[in-house]
């Protein structure tokens, strides 16, 4: 998708050489750089944006706001 | 886990969208700055599932709609020079300057070619040795590190043939400028993900602190936007504004810090021209004296005629949140994607591109409203 200019999508990081990874997303191979993510590890998830990993994706923060979600859902009353 | 689907569950989304029509008594107006929230709101029907007291705005977050027309220009006189080849993101190429754009100057023999990343243009530098090779910049804090870091690349490398035009933008000086100017009052802002995964939630402080003015990062999914609404709302119905993560897996407070090193080792703090507002202090980003050799604002003689803006294109309106694409008068009519009169109609992340793919579909979710399509 070229020109998108603000969308990052998640990735998964499937090998590391230097600071440049493989990264796949349903089946979809692309070789990406993590220079901005130089933490990033095999296995994490990483926000793609123009060929560059931008951040590194927080696992317990995402089942939190998951969580959070079901909570608020819970209470909301669907009439 | 995969981080998309698990936030387009619809029994949630609909649930949220019933939280936030009980919690909003008093009429409020928001703005999403950034044009990818335009887009997915418009695309999952947000719009239709909040409550009529809740009122969105688009804002000025779409980098290829805020670039002003004279550095489009710019752009396009490089490319008619000899031995120059420019790179660009995609949704550069058709937008009109002021005499032109840059895919009537390929057309016309210029070697102009669309990248995905800075990557790809580093690439062609290194093939064409005796060519220059321009990035053409255009981006906020989500892009910047990445031109840095191919700069920083190509100094490491020794391409010498690698410049960057850079009309590169900060987020938090031009809300700062909106909110100064306050042509449109808002209560609270959509604060976009991608830019605030690289500068965190710190700078936006001023936004509540100063101005009263609620905040919440958000996400691209629909549950992100709706969590975000939510909050908002229960912020502002409280009277209590503040800056708050809805996006938590992907921003922290201090934002990328490699991000904002790269950035600071390469770019220096300036006055930026945007659409619509014009001159806005301290709100882009020119590469400093360090790394001067790659800046395509240097080296190239180039000579400019004033620039015009499209007759009745509201662009600049609609980038301040003053005006919908809606209430254009070429919008739709002498406007489409095919035949873009401004950028906003142009770019992926454009208002007007966001109101005219998506304006009349349905929402896919249930709407906590009965017969009250909107």
């Amino acid at each position: 998708m070229p020109g998108a200019m603000c969308l990052a999508i998640p990735m998964r990081i499937a090998s590391i050489e230097g600071d440049e990874a493989e990264a796949e997303i349903g089946g979809v191979r692309r070789r990406v750089s993590i220079a901005l993510t130089p933490e990033a590890k095999v296995g994490d998830y990483v926000l793609l944006h123009t060929g560059y990993a931008i951040g590194v994706i927080d696992e317990a923060e995402a089942k939190e706001t998951l969580k959070l979600l079901e909570e608020i859902a819970s209470f909301s009353e669907v009439s | 886990m995969k981080f998309l689907d698990e936030y387009q569950n619809s029994e949630l989304a609909t649930k949220l969208a019933y939280r936030i029509a009980n919690h909003s008594t008093k009429p409020i107006r928001l703005m999403e700055f950034c044009g990818g929230h335009t887009h997915a709101i418009m695309r999952h029907g947000i719009r239709q599932l909040v409550p009529k007291t809740v009122e969105m705005r688009a804002g000025p977050g779409c980098p290829v709609c805020v670039t002003a027309t004279i550095d489009l220009d710019r752009a396009i006189a490089l490319a008619r020079l000899p031995n120059v080849i420019i790179t660009t993101f995609g949704d550069m190429m058709r937008v009109p300057g002021s005499y032109s754009s840059l895919q009537r100057a390929k057309a016309e023999g210029a070697d102009v070619r669309v990248v995905y990343s800075t990557m790809d243009a580093l690439e062609i530098a290194r093939e064409n040795p005796k060519k220059s090779v321009i990035f053409i910049g255009i981006g906020f804090e989500t892009t910047a590190p990445t031109i840095a870091a191919s700069i920083v690349k190509a100094e490491q490398e020794g391409i010498e043939n690698f410049r960057v035009l850079s009309c590169l933008k900060l987020t938090p000086p031009v809300m700062k400028a909106l909110l100064d100017l306050g042509e449109v009052k808002l209560d609270g802002i959509i604060g976009p993900g991608h830019v605030s995964v690289i500068i965190g939630s710190l700078p936006y402080e001023f936004i509540s602190a100063d101005y009263g003015v609620a905040c919440v990062i958000s996400g691209f999914e629909p549950l992100d936007i709706l969590l975000c609404l939510s909050k908002l709302v229960e912020q502002i119905e409280a009277g209590q504004p503040k800056v708050e993560i809805a996006y938590r897996r992907g921003v922290k407070p201090q934002g990328n810090r490699k991000a904002l090193e790269l950035m600071e080792e390469v770019f220096q703090v300036d006055g930026a021209n945007w659409r619509g507002i014009g001159i806005v202090p301290q709100s882009g980003l020119k590469i400093n004296q360090k790394y001067e050799h790659f800046d395509a604002d240097k080296g190239f003689e180039i000579s400019l005629k004033p620039a015009r803006e499209p007759k009745g294109c509201r662009c600049g309106d609609i980038l301040r949140g003053v005006a919908t694409p809606l209430e254009c008068r070429l919008f739709g009519k002498v406007c489409s994607p095919e035949r873009p009169v401004g950028p906003c109609m142009v770019s992926s992340e454009g208002a007007c591109a966001a109101y005219y793919q998506y304006g009349s579909s349905p929402s896919p979710y249930s709407p906590p409203f009965k017969g009250e399509a909107r």
